[in-house]
């Protein structure tokens, strides 16, 4: 170990040493005053993001003996989950002191799962795979029942813990049979050796690995039909928790399956390069996305509650970015993953707003009666997160969409774009369905929050600022977004 | 060393029928069971099969590096790591409801 190899990891470095200080750190903040401890954790993702976007280049490294890679892909990633992070911690402080929340553990576990994603993005060997799955998980479900003793919450955090480590059960099982079978963990290396030994590519052992492998994070990104947990925890979870998962645990998980798809690449090369996905594996893929997309958008629309009808809408996207896996292009579902997170963010930051005022937290459709005309700012918002999540320009949903079909059309799946596109039609039903109640239905009753309660706090305005500009900006001008995506030149997932 | 000799005699696929027959308890109980404790416990059965398999390999096809114990280690404390979270949880659900079924949970349906 030496000096360079802390740079592969710099982010994942600082994100988990300041998440350990901040938890002896927050022991010394007294009770009424947790909300410094919430600044600490954001000053330490915004300098993880710093050092991440600081660190970004073309060149490829690995570290630890081949155990983790720094490319620009991870630098993205990691800048996208710090700010995402950041962001969702501006948006809990005044959320956790309404809510009765204010327990300083909050941001500690956070910026703990936070490193842990930060390291599922490096990830170059099965064994990191896992570990960083972990390391992101066993605070999420803590994270999950945060609001006990509400019974949702500690419901959605026990259903979540043991689907989460069943989950994890297979995907390890899955590692150790491809270590058996190829003698390695190390994708670079399981790559090589599968290009060695063309005997290796119809492995009964290694092709059960992968498939437990592949279980274990199609769990993770809750993609159809592994994806009945997600609902239920989204709904129980705090809903900071909740845009936090959405996000970031996404993007995460994501840039971890990519390169384990990326890994077994040669188990029958494709022609077309770059593309990192073998044909083996692309009908599996695009039959999961499919899927997902049809299942993910018609549950949607059969919601009543705007908290899990967002569930089901980051089910819908998993399978769309998920057909960017099958393409095999990266850069399109990175970039796919940064627009989708950003505009669910906009939509939570609306969420977050209403459940930060007096009063139960309610988030079925008739509590956002009116809503719009009452807080103009928010109703703004919500209808850019939701015009980007249909996929209408000039957000970044629609560009997002735009590269994603295409990378699909051009791998020799418009079946699949086609599916996309028309799922994309259907979605916009529920979507808009959330503006109408917002500024066309009249609330029932007389609405227990006052307009300048849900626009008074300014680290959530700031949120809101920042994640609406993000949204319009990726919009408007992707290729900023894409030359930090690239670094400038083609990056080789697994090498 | 006769101990030693019968323990060499096995063959590495006994170990893996083993571990797999270890990892289909663990996935019986987890589907199975009605009780988040022993759901549990199934889960713990599923990684230390795991487990096994990760020593069988290491031992028979790549006793010169030390890869396999270390992903061995990692696992059993990931899985100590999960247990101290997940009875953690079990005991913050039994405290409200006085029970440990999952089916009693159903505060969040459609």
């Amino acid at each position: 170990m030496n000096v360079a190899d802390l740079e592969t990891v710099l982010p994942f470095l600082l994100l988990a040493t300041g998440g350990v200080a901040l938890l002896l750190v927050d022991l010394a903040v007294p009770q009424a005053r947790k909300s410094l401890t919430g600044w600490l954790a954001f000053v330490v993702a915004l300098a993880a993001g710093v050092s991440a976007l600081a660190l970004v280049s073309g060149k490829t490294m690995k570290g630890f003996a081949g155990m983790v890679q720094a490319d620009a892909f991870a630098y993205f990633a990691d800048v996208l989950l710090c700010v995402v992070a950041a962001l969702v911690i501006l948006l809990s402080l005044r959320y956790h002191t309404a809510r009765g929340l204010m327990r300083g553990e909050f941001y500690p576990l956070l910026l703990l799962s936070l490193s842990g994603m930060s390291l599922a993005v490096h990830a170059a060997d099965l064994l990191v795979v896992f570990l960083a799955i972990e390391l992101l998980s066993i605070p999420l479900y803590v994270l999950s029942g945060f609001a006990r003793p509400r019974l949702e919450s500690e419901e959605a955090a026990l259903k979540y813990f043991l689907t989460g480590a069943f989950a994890s059960g297979f995907l390890v099982y899955g590692v150790a049979l491809i270590y058996g079978a190829s003698g390695t963990t190390a994708l670079g290396d399981l790559r090589a050796a599968l290009l060695d030994n063309p005997a290796l590519t119809s492995d009964a052992l290694l092709m059960a690995g992968l498939a437990l492998v592949m279980v274990g994070l199609l769990f993770k990104i809750a993609a159809v039909p592994f994806h009945f947990w997600a609902p239920d925890v989204y709904e129980g979870a705090p809903t900071t928790v909740t845009a936090f998962m959405a996000t970031a645990t996404k993007a995460a998980a994501f840039l971890a399956l990519m390169r384990v798809v990326a890994g077994f690449a040669a188990l029958s090369p494709s022609l077309a390069q770059p593309f990192e996905v073998a044909d083996a594996l692309r009908p599996m893929l695009a039959l999961i996305a499919a899927i997902t997309m049809i299942v993910g958008n018609v549950t949607a629309l059969a919601q009543q509650n705007v908290k899990r009808m967002l569930a089901y809408s980051s089910i819908a996207h998993a399978g769309y970015a998920l057909a960017g896996v099958a393409s095999g292009d990266a850069t399109a579902v990175l970039f796919y993953l940064a627009a989708y997170a950003f505009a669910t963010l906009a939509a939570f930051v609306v969420l977050i707003a209403v459940g930060s005022t007096e009063g139960n937290e309610d988030h079925r459709y008739e509590a956002y009666a009116g809503l719009g005309r009452r807080a103009p700012l928010l109703g703004v918002i919500m209808a850019l997160a939701m015009f980007s999540l249909i996929g209408i320009p000039p957000t970044a949903g629609f560009v997002g969409k735009y590269f994603l079909f295409r990378a699909v059309v051009a791998s020799d799946l418009t079946w699949l774009a086609v599916i996309g596109v028309l799922t994309s039609a259907l979605s916009a039903a529920f979507y808009l369905r959330v503006l109408m109640v917002l500024f066309m239905r009249e609330p029932e009753t007389a609405p227990e929050a006052e307009p300048a309660a849900l626009a008074a706090d300014a680290p959530r305005m700031v949120a809101a600022y920042v994640s609406a500009a993000a949204v319009l900006l990726i919009g408007v001008f992707p290729s900023a977004v894409l030359a930090l995506l690239t670094g400038g030149e083609l990056v080789a997932l697994v090498r | 060393m006769g101990l030693q000799n019968a323990i060499n005699g096995i063959p590495l696929e006994w170990y893996l029928i083993v571990a797999a027959a270890l990892f289909s308890i663990g996935l019986y109980g987890v589907l199975a069971r009605k009780n988040a404790v022993a759901m549990l416990m199934g889960v713990e059965l599923m990684l230390n099969s795991v487990n096994l398999n990760l020593l069988a390999f290491w031992r028979y096809l790549a006793p010169e590096s030390a890869a396999g114990l270390a992903f061995a280690a990692f696992v059993f404390v990931v899985a100590a790591a999960e247990t101290a979270v997940g009875l953690a949880l079990i005991i913050a659900v039994y405290r409200s409801l006085k029970s440990v079924d999952p089916e009693t949970l159903t505060q969040l349906k459609l």
